[in-house]
């Protein structure tokens, strides 16, 4: 036998299974326990940029929304800085960056209040388009999903993207856009998941 | 600011297939394609930081965070401690370990649960913590009960707590269930069995540990939880291409 390397094997991963709000939002599975729930607000009231609202859902093969699905949320303010110590310049206070919303239980959609992020650099540091890092867990989901939020007005940083770009089959990078509309004169984005099908979002493995 | 260590890639013999048809709801739930790999950025590889102003010290006691004053809930008292590692063994500190299980009759504080086991008046389910400078946790709790569920015509779960990881950047964003040794039910259950290697099902039963119990009062599990460990630099990285 060679030498043992003494790496440690990452955990397995379990479903989130259909009651992750008791875990993770207990007001949502119907009871109030903690003094404070996580995730709720993104931004902080003290962030620069554009307040956005994001909404969407989750939509399985057969297409249905997912009614019990949990996602979250990671992103950089709107200078491109994460709320991290190492995740570039500081951010404004409060600003959390990270945030976590539920699917409906009767309607299946979802719905965030943040700001538009900045743009940040990859490992080579060449510019990324603006965009969220979203995660996905459900009953029925094995292994949460990562996916990328990207934005409609910003078609030009889209196009050089070097993360869409990876993406050999051009048509499926629209699955990663959020598509801009205004409603009462304030900016709404649409994000649509499909887990599976014709026009199934891409998922990353990070 | 030097940026942080890209990960070590997956090991994904390990986890569970997205398609795993002995559990039915991951069917229509599973992505037909390949993931598409990403080279670690930054926004991978940061992730949110917790500190213990977004927490409460009893959060991790669910012998009493829900429970009317002088009263428990009722079932198994038990401590589930254990600590949060990487892949290279070391601690991952100051993360937030959060929890969730049924009750000690296996039902579900959650409005959404009508298996006819009783509610427990005095039982949440839910706790939370954050891991200390050595990657330590501890939850006191009830041993939660086996339920049926539908699958097939006749599945139960075995006794299980569901655990959710953070660790310090979002690629390494976890969840997963912590069973308990011995438990006969693990075996068959069509969720613990979507994970293919018996290694990594045995990792996540938690042992009976009993010197960390408390005499007539309380028995203990351990669990020790491994994220995905981080690259160090041994020489510069020079790129393809570049």
């Amino acid at each position: 036998m060679p030498q043992s390397l003494h790496y440690l094997k990452e955990t397995a991963s379990q479903t989130a299974g259909p009651y992750v709000h008791i875990g993770l939002a207990p007001k949502a599975a119907g009871f109030d326990i903690y003094k404070r729930e996580l995730g709720w607000d993104i931004a902080g009231p003290n962030a620069k940029g554009e307040r956005i609202r994001i909404e969407g859902s989750v939509i399985d093969g057969m297409g249905a929304p997912i009614k019990d699905a949990l996602l979250e949320l990671w992103q950089a303010n709107s200078e491109g800085n994460y709320a991290h110590p190492q995740g570039g310049d500081p951010v404004e206070e409060g600003f959390r960056g990270w945030g976590r919303v539920i699917t409906d239980f009767t309607t299946g959609d979802w719905g965030v209040e943040t700001v538009k992020p900045g743009t940040t650099l990859d490992s080579r540091g060449r510019p990324q388009a603006p965009h969220i890092t979203l995660w996905l867990v459900a009953r029925g989901i094995n292994v949460g999903l990562n996916t990328r939020l990207y934005f409609s007005d910003e078609a030009e940083a889209n196009a050089a993207d070097p993360v869409l770009n990876m993406i050999e089959w051009e048509h499926r990078r629209a699955t990663l856009i959020a598509q801009r509309s205004q409603r009462d004169g304030k900016p709404v984005y649409r994000f649509d998941i499909r887990l599976q099908g014709e026009a199934e979002t891409v998922f990353f493995d990070i | 600011m030097t940026s942080p260590e890209q990960f070590y890639q997956r090991d994904w013999s390990i986890h569970p297939p997205a398609y795993s048809p002995g559990y039915k709801t991951s069917v229509a739930r599973s992505p037909s394609y390949s993931k598409i790999s990403l080279d670690n950025s930054v926004g991978e590889l940061t992730g949110p930081v917790f500190g213990h102003s977004d927490i409460d010290a009893g959060d991790n006691d669910l012998l009493t965070n829900f429970a009317q004053p002088g009263q428990s809930p009722i079932g198994e008292r038990i401590i589930l401690h254990g600590r949060v590692l990487d892949e290279n063994a070391r601690p991952v500190p100051n993360t937030l370990v959060e929890i969730w299980q049924a009750n000690a009759g296996g039902r579900y504080r959650h409005k959404k649960d009508t298996y006819l086991a009783p509610i427990d008046p005095n039982f949440g389910g839910c706790g939370r913590t954050i891991t200390d400078e050595t990657g330590a946790f501890a939850f006191r709790t009830v041993k939660p009960g086996a339920y049926p569920w539908r699958n097939f015509v006749n599945n139960w779960r075995p006794a299980h707590i569901h655990v959710s990881v953070f660790g310090s950047g979002f690629a390494q964003r976890l969840i997963t269930q912590c069973y308990f040794q011995g438990d006969p039910l693990i075996p068959i259950c069509p969720i613990v069995q979507t994970i293919p290697d018996p290694d990594a099902i045995e990792q996540l039963t938690a042992t009976l540990d009993l010197n960390a119990t408390i005499p007539l009062d309380t028995v203990a599990y351990k669990f020790d939880i491994v994220l995905r460990g981080r690259r160090s630099t041994l020489f510069e990285n020079r790129l393809e291409g570049n």
